[in-house]
């Protein structure tokens, strides 16, 4: 079993009187792609948003544990550090790229940090000093290859804008993953993509889940209603429904639990949702 | 014909200048959606430091022109920047995220607060300077009109789009562009790839506030006299440059500032002096009915 990259314990969020996630437990392995699934406004994005630092957590702990051995408490980090120091990325259900920059400056913008350690070394780098030349080509080496990757070499001087649908969605994960980063964390990704997009998304998420050559393994946090992708792909599954956990497993273990099942097709009502406290922890 | 052409010659100096400065409000107003209203008044200040460093450097008897200037320039720009720093970490930085005019409210605050500052500090009174760059061409003559074209001239319009070039090769090809340009677009994303986006900002208005120097320095030279004040009516005016030429954008902002050099000039010269700030105004009112973002603007549009 890998070890787990982030814990989640006791994640709260109350928006005034609204809880919108209820001390919620669970943890996501490195190596893995897990999914977060469940019915709109279970709290799913939510859940996104406290471990980006878009949001504060009310009460609970987000642990990351990447390899080296440094412990990072997310929830106390601002946005830019956790994108920075504790290299999580993360993409929108909505695209929010850069529309009015090229292709190419997009995913350079993803390496800011690598480019420019500090504001001394930016000011050496508008001279074109302090070693910058070599960190530019490493980084458009890198932008490259993942143009290749998410197949956008051609389009990589048009505007981000101008691309199509799935282009963009595609440059979005192109994008993350120019941070470099441990985790990634994917919200809908496969919205309003015909079928051929979401299988090469698949093969995408896979790729970046198992590394390769010049790429680290990335482990992959997925938010995701179209279940034949979920399905397919996930190592591992957590089902929220109203803010709680109500499954936690393997795609077949929460395809059978009856406490999804009934949270899907709508019966009874939050009160008598089974089994939402108590983390079940399993094999994967 | 002559005549013509004198006042293109001096329309396009000073809308050189009010574009150097229009860039500024523009900058500030893409990155953080706020008019700095006190834009104007770190003008001033760059004009004021730029007498005291001139001043100071004859003092010490540093008197070849070319390179007391470029030393005077470097200086002004430096110490003005440090002011823009300060003033976007006193008075803007604590207002993020609070209501919009919050900000507004304290750039006012802010001008006011260096205009007395500066009066206190170098007195109410018209500072002087004689002339340091002197000599001119004459371009055409007909009839008893010759128009010159002044080495000042020359040395001011040349200054500025080498400034200018300097700096749209910053935004547009290093990484620290990048991040402003990105700030601009979507400053909650930017933060998430890991810019900080604070620094980012601060780093606007450092540039910013370096460019106003610069044209407080060339304000200084072409006039001669400034006083407390002068930053006020100048500022207006490269904001109206900055919205005509539409808001939010760079090249928009340097069109906008010869467009109102130009009206202004032009209108002095065939119609009316007293009524030149009415043209320039009009002629942007009329502009924004009929092209609300401006001439190089983008209208926002809202993909739902």
């Amino acid at each position: 079993m890998a070890s787990p990259l982030l814990q989640v314990s006791g994640l709260t969020m109350r928006f005034g009187g609204l809880v919108a996630i209820d001390a919620l437990d669970f943890e996501a392995r490195s190596g893995e792609i897990t999914a977060v699934i469940g019915p709109n406004g279970a709290g799913k994005t939510t859940v996104f948003n406290c471990i980006t630092g878009f949001y504060k957590p009310t009460e609970g702990q987000l642990t990351l544990s990447p390899p080296g051995g440094r412990v990072l408490s997310l929830e106390r980090m601002a946005g830019h550090r956790i994108a920075h120091y504790a290299r999580v990325a993360r993409t929108f259900q909505n695209i929010r790229l850069f529309a009015g920059m090229t292709v190419l400056e997009n995913l350079l913008v993803a390496q800011h940090n690598a480019l420019m350690p500090s504001v001394a070394r930016g000011l050496l780098a508008v001279f074109g000093l302090g070693g910058y030349r070599g960190l530019e080509r490493k980084a458009i080496a890198q932008a490259k290859f993942w143009l290749d990757a998410v197949e956008l070499t051609e389009r990589a001087d048009d505007p981000a804008g101008s691309l199509p649908y799935g282009a963009q969605r595609r440059l979005e994960i192109a994008r993350a993953m120019c941070t470099n980063p441990v985790m990634l964390c994917l919200d809908e990704p496969a919205a309003g993509l015909n079928p051929r997009e979401s299988d090469e998304l698949a093969t995408l998420m896979r790729r970046i889940r198992d590394g390769g050559p010049g790429q680290p393994s990335c482990s992959v946090l997925l938010i995701e209603h179209d279940m034949g992708v979920v399905m397919s792909i996930s190592d591992h599954i957590v089902v929220l429904d109203h803010g709680r956990k109500i499954s936690d497993g393997t795609p077949a273990e929460v395809k059978a639990d009856p406490a999804v099942i009934k949270a899907y097709l709508g019966e009874g009502d939050e009160d008598e949702t089974p089994g939402g406290d108590a983390p079940v922890e399993d094999v994967a | 014909m002559a005549y013509a052409l004198q006042q293109l010659v001096n329309g396009l100096t000073l809308g050189m200048i009010y574009g150097l400065i229009a860039v500024g409000y523009t900058m500030v107003y893409g990155i953080i959606g706020m008019i700095n209203f006190a834009h104007g008044d770190v003008f001033m200040v760059g004009a004021f430091l730029s007498l005291i460093a001139l001043t100071g450097l004859g003092a010490l008897g540093i008197t070849a022109i070319p390179l007391a200037l470029a030393i005077t320039l470097i200086l002004a720009a430096a110490i003005t920047a440090l002011y823009g720093w300060t003033m976007e970490r006193v008075a803007y930085r604590p207002l993020r995220g609070s209501f919009r005019l919050a900000p507004l409210i304290s750039a006012i605050g802010m001008s006011i607060a260096l205009e007395n500052y500066v009066q206190v500090a170098q007195g109410a009174r018209v500072k002087p300077m004689a002339p340091i760059i002197t000599g001119d061409f004459s371009l055409l003559t007909d009839g008893h009109f010759t128009a010159h074209l002044s080495v000042m001239q020359i040395a001011i319009v040349l200054t500025t789009l080498l400034v200018l070039v300097l700096f749209t090769w910053v935004v547009t090809r290093t990484p620290l562009g990048r991040a402003m340009r990105a700030c601009e677009q979507d400053r909650k994303m930017a933060g998430l790839l890991g810019i900080d986006t604070d620094a980012t900002i601060s780093l606007t208005f450092v540039i910013g506030a370096a460019l106003a120097a610069v044209a407080g320095l060339m304000f200084l030279l072409y006039y001669g006299v400034i006083d407390f004040f002068v930053g006020f009516i100048i500022g207006v005016k490269a904001f109206t440059a900055a919205v005509l030429g539409g808001i939010g954008s760079m090249p928009g902002a340097v069109l906008g500032g010869l467009a109102i050099g130009l009206i202004e000039v032009f209108w002095s010269a065939y119609f009316s002096v007293a009524y030149k700030d009415v043209a320039a105004f009009s002629i942007l009112v009329i502009v924004l009915i009929f092209m609300p973002s401006g001439l190089l603007g983008r209208a926002d549009v809202e993909k739902v």
